[in-house]
């Protein structure tokens, strides 16, 4: 079977997404994001589901956490060779994983904690971030059979190709505590063949949920490959997340400038602003016009210490927010987050466009 | 003078039941086809001036004319055509060079005509431009590399100078000389009309269309023709021409018979002089010289106008186009070899260069390839005949196209291919004023505003097809094409896909 991306293979999907966010630093386990991505169970159809949880690894907080799928023990011999070569590897084992009748096909699942050589480093001449996405893209684009899907600091990405509860089951996510909770229920229109097509798709901490399936892609992936990145995926998700990771790490744009560059405003909307903010959001359209984003899309945007919510411009897709006290989820569909939190403060839903983003109080370190 | 042995190509067809002879044909023919004759007072003509221009046969009130083909052939030959034996005839007997007017007509490739666009279905909805907004708006220029914050931190929206239009068309270089007054008057009030701009060529700018200046892009070629201070200062954006898709490698040459009154006066040189622009520019033998231009035209403008380089699609014009990228200029046209002309050599035209689609797609990857995509801007033309292959060309990698045949045909041009004798029935290509003055301003602007908004329509439907609001998100999106019955390499240079795969 031809692998989704690996063979030049492009799938639309379909999907549901799920987050919770605690603004107080509050950590809870994996159980809450399962049943509210479970119940948005028909928003899936089993063919790939995931999750992305942030302040999961306070013991390892100022090392990459890498997660790595491995197809057979030669990739991951070159994979370690290569990690070997560039980092320090403080910590690593396998991920710890229970039999779900559901899950099948596993790959061999790996994770390090590591950090950056320092000798490599220097050689480089590049910040510790751009150096770790560096060798990220360089293992995915080069070694055949190893993928890195989480490569971030006190967070990790957990997917299979499954529903999304089987795959919660299936990484124990129960034993796990996090501020933020992401998570992906998958619905494609074909049949991807391996794991590293599930969502979540993360660059260092920067995750990525997506429901949708845009019409720029290909301008968007051509784009940001002018960077350094690679789609190798040739997912949505995975352009989107190399778009963001490009604007805020090295263009430094807010997450809500961000948004006014994937999901810019009309040119009608604008011409209505007043100067200064005509000014501000011309200039973000027209510098980065081929980082617009079309279609229809509801992205979650993970990172340390926060999280984004964002719909396309004409809000093609659904997504509600709610919030109760200092805890906030975001959800497809309000049932969804009624079955964690029955009673909320509020709830609304975002307009096209519009960003939504929830940091920690205080902020993390 | 030896017996002339072409016999003409068209035949017109006159029906004496319907002509009355009221001998408009005759007065609307300026290349004297038509005449009465008293004696036997029916109206006759002489098929060997016949251009086919249809100015007569449009103008008749009884429609009693038509011009067919003539019927009259050669023994049949698949080597050797009929046109290709009259030209041998005509070379035979004036030893010249064969000289033809508008784009190449040979049946070379045209790959717009092999590519196919996509729509949405079920996965992703496509959007209906009646009921939402769909985006045409286009910014034409270098992109800043670096964002700039204030003391506050806010963005500092310094954005390097941008051609901004309403819909991603301009109208491409004709000079006044080579077009009229007229025609310079149609383009440059549909261009204001549209919020787009139209180009001057490369003959100066009338002093009368100085206030249509935020629309016009001046134009600066190897003639440096009415090229002073105030000109370069009068437009929105400044044009250096390296080359044309129709005659790649030569300069141009506007007969002295064109250089009459105004035409002479813009141009800044003496009334009946030829004005002969070089095929190269004498200050530019390499890229590092045309630098210099850039940046002298810069200076001379203070940095507030984008400065165009046109070049013609030749073999390695991805590599120059990369050079021209780092020259400090803001956009780049590339001209295809089916592109126009006032008057070209027949066998450059027909020979010389490359397909605008082929090149266009190398130009867009290479520049990508090297990451320098975003100094420039592309603006594709030589041939785009329709708002598909306009949209076609976006999707290959284009910021905008230029349209200058199509426009022309706006402006009542029925592609005679006969500019360079000067006698344009259309008072399009001519400057004499009894010819020009069947051209109106208002009438041809209304014309060029309709065709523009038309394919503009038909652009934003495609785009609502494929749920594509913007246009820029259409930009270099080639995964929304597909080719069909190419082959593999043809496939790779556009960096599309079968149809079916």
């Amino acid at each position: 079977m031809l692998r989704e991306g690996l063979d030049g293979v492009r799938i639309p999907s379909g999907c549901a997404v799920s987050g919770i966010f605690s603004k107080s630093g509050r950590r809870r386990s994996g159980e809450d994001i399962i049943r509210s991505i479970a119940l948005m169970h028909e928003r899936s159809n089993g063919l790939g589901g995931g999750f992305a949880a942030y302040g999961i690894y306070p013991e390892y907080k100022h090392l990459y956490a890498l997660h790595v799928f491995y197809e057979g023990k030669r990739p991951k011999e070159l994979c370690e060779e290569f990690i070997n070569e560039h980092f320090d590897v403080v910590n690593l084992s396998k991920i710890p994983t229970r039999k779900n009748p559901r899950i099948k096909d596993e790959p061999l699942i790996w994770r390090y904690f590591v950090e950056p050589l320092p000798t490599k480093l220097a050689e480089s001449q590049l910040d510790q971030d751009t150096f770790v996405s560096r060798c990220v893209i360089r293992v995915n684009s080069q070694i055949d059979g190893a993928y890195i899907f989480s490569s971030g600091k006190n967070m990790g990405v957990f997917k299979a190709v499954g529903y999304p509860e089987d795959v919660g089951d299936f990484y124990r996510l129960e034993d796990y505590k996090g501020y933020c909770w992401t998570a992906h229920g998958r619905y494609p229109t074909n049949t991807p063949g391996w794991w590293g097509g599930a969502h979540p798709f993360a660059l260092l901490d920067r995750s990525v949920v997506h429901n949708g399936e845009i019409s720029s892609y290909d301008t968007n992936r051509r784009t940001i490959e002018m960077y350094g990145y690679q789609c190798n995926l040739l997912t949505d998700t995975e352009a989107i997340t190399y778009l963001i990771d490009f604007l805020v790490r090295r263009r430094g744009l807010s997450y809500e400038e961000t948004a006014s560059v994937i999901a810019a405003p009309f040119w009608s909307t604008i011409s209505r602003m007043e100067e200064k903010e005509k000014a501000r959001l011309t200039y973000l359209r027209s510098a980065f016009s081929g980082m617009l984003i079309t279609g229809p899309f509801s992205i979650l945007v993970g990172f340390n210490g926060g999280i984004m919510a964002l719909n396309d411009r004409l809000k093609l897709r659904s997504m509600v927010v709610g919030e109760k006290g200092d805890d906030v989820y975001i959800a497809s569909e309000e049932s969804a987050i009624r079955v964690v939190e029955p009673h909320l403060d509020t709830l609304f839903a975002p307009r096209g466009g519009e960003p939504v983003v929830y940091r920690l109080n205080p902020p993390a370190e | 003078m030896s017996i002339n042995w072409i016999y003409p190509e068209y035949e017109v067809v006159r029906n004496p039941d319907r002509c009355v002879s009221c001998r408009v044909c005759e007065r609307q023919c300026a290349n004297e086809v038509h005449r009465y004759d008293p004696g036997l007072k029916r109206m006759l003509a002489d098929e060997s001036k016949c251009v086919n221009c249809h100015r007569c046969v449009a103008l008749c009130p009884t429609r009693a004319l038509k011009i067919v083909r003539t019927d009259h052939a050669f023994r049949e030959n698949a080597n050797w055509s009929g046109q290709t034996i009259h030209e041998v005839y005509r070379q035979a007997e004036s030893g010249g060079v064969l000289l033809s007017s508008m784009g190449n007509p040979q049946s070379s490739p045209v790959y717009w005509d092999k590519l196919l666009i996509n729509a949405s279905q079920v996965t992703n909805p496509s959007i209906d431009p009646l009921r939402e907004p769909m985006e045409t708006k286009t910014f034409l220029g270098r992109k800043p590399t670096h964002i700039r914050r204030d003391s506050e931190g806010n963005i500092v929206p310094d954005l390097p100078p941008q051609l901004e239009l309403s819909t991603p068309i301009l109208f491409s270089a004709m000079s006044y000389g080579s077009i009229s007054y007229n025609a310079h008057e149609s383009l440059a009030r549909a261009a204001e009309e549209l919020g787009i701009c139209y180009n001057t060529g490369e003959g100066g700018l009338h002093k009368d269309f100085y206030r249509y200046g935020p629309n016009t892009i001046v134009q600066v070629a190897s003639g440096r023709f009415g090229v002073h201070k105030d000109y370069l200062n009068a437009g929105a954006a400044i044009e250096i021409k390296m080359g044309q898709g129709a005659k790649p490698g030569i300069g141009g040459h506007l007969p002295g018979t064109k250089i009459v009154g105004d035409v002479s006066r813009t141009r800044m040189i003496p009334q009946g002089t030829d004005a002969i622009s070089p095929a190269p520019h004498h200050d530019i033998y390499s890229i590092e010289d045309l630098r210099q231009l850039v940046q002298s035209l810069k200076e001379t403008t203070h940095h507030e106008k984008p400065v165009i380089v046109k070049i013609a699609a030749v073999h390695n014009v991805a590599a120059i186009a990369s050079g021209i990228a780092r020259s400090g200029a803001d956009i780049i046209a590339i001209d295809g070899f089916r592109g126009g002309t006032g008057a070209a050599p027949t066998r450059i035209r027909d020979n010389v260069g490359i397909p605008i689609e082929l090149a266009l797609a190398a130009v867009d990857q290479r520049l990508r390839d090297e990451g320098i995509r975003e100094n420039v801007s592309l603006v594709a033309g030589g041939s785009i005949r329709s708002s598909a292959d306009a949209l076609k060309a976006i999707m290959l990698g284009a910021d905008a196209v230029y349209i200058a045949t199509a426009a022309l045909l706006a402006l009542g041009c029925h592609l005679c291919r006969s500019c360079h004798s000067g006698k344009c029935n259309w008072g399009i290509a001519t400057q004499r004023p009894e010819l020009v003055q069947r051209l109106d301003p208002e009438e041809g602007s209304r014309r060029l505003v309709n065709l523009v908004r038309a394919w503009t329509h038909e652009i934003k439907e495609m785009m609502g097809g494929m749920g594509i609001n913007s246009i820029e998100a259409l930009r270099g999106n080639r995964l929304m094409l597909r080719g069909v019955g190419l082959t593999d390499t043809e496939l790779r240079i556009l960096g599309v896909r079968h149809a079916g795969e």
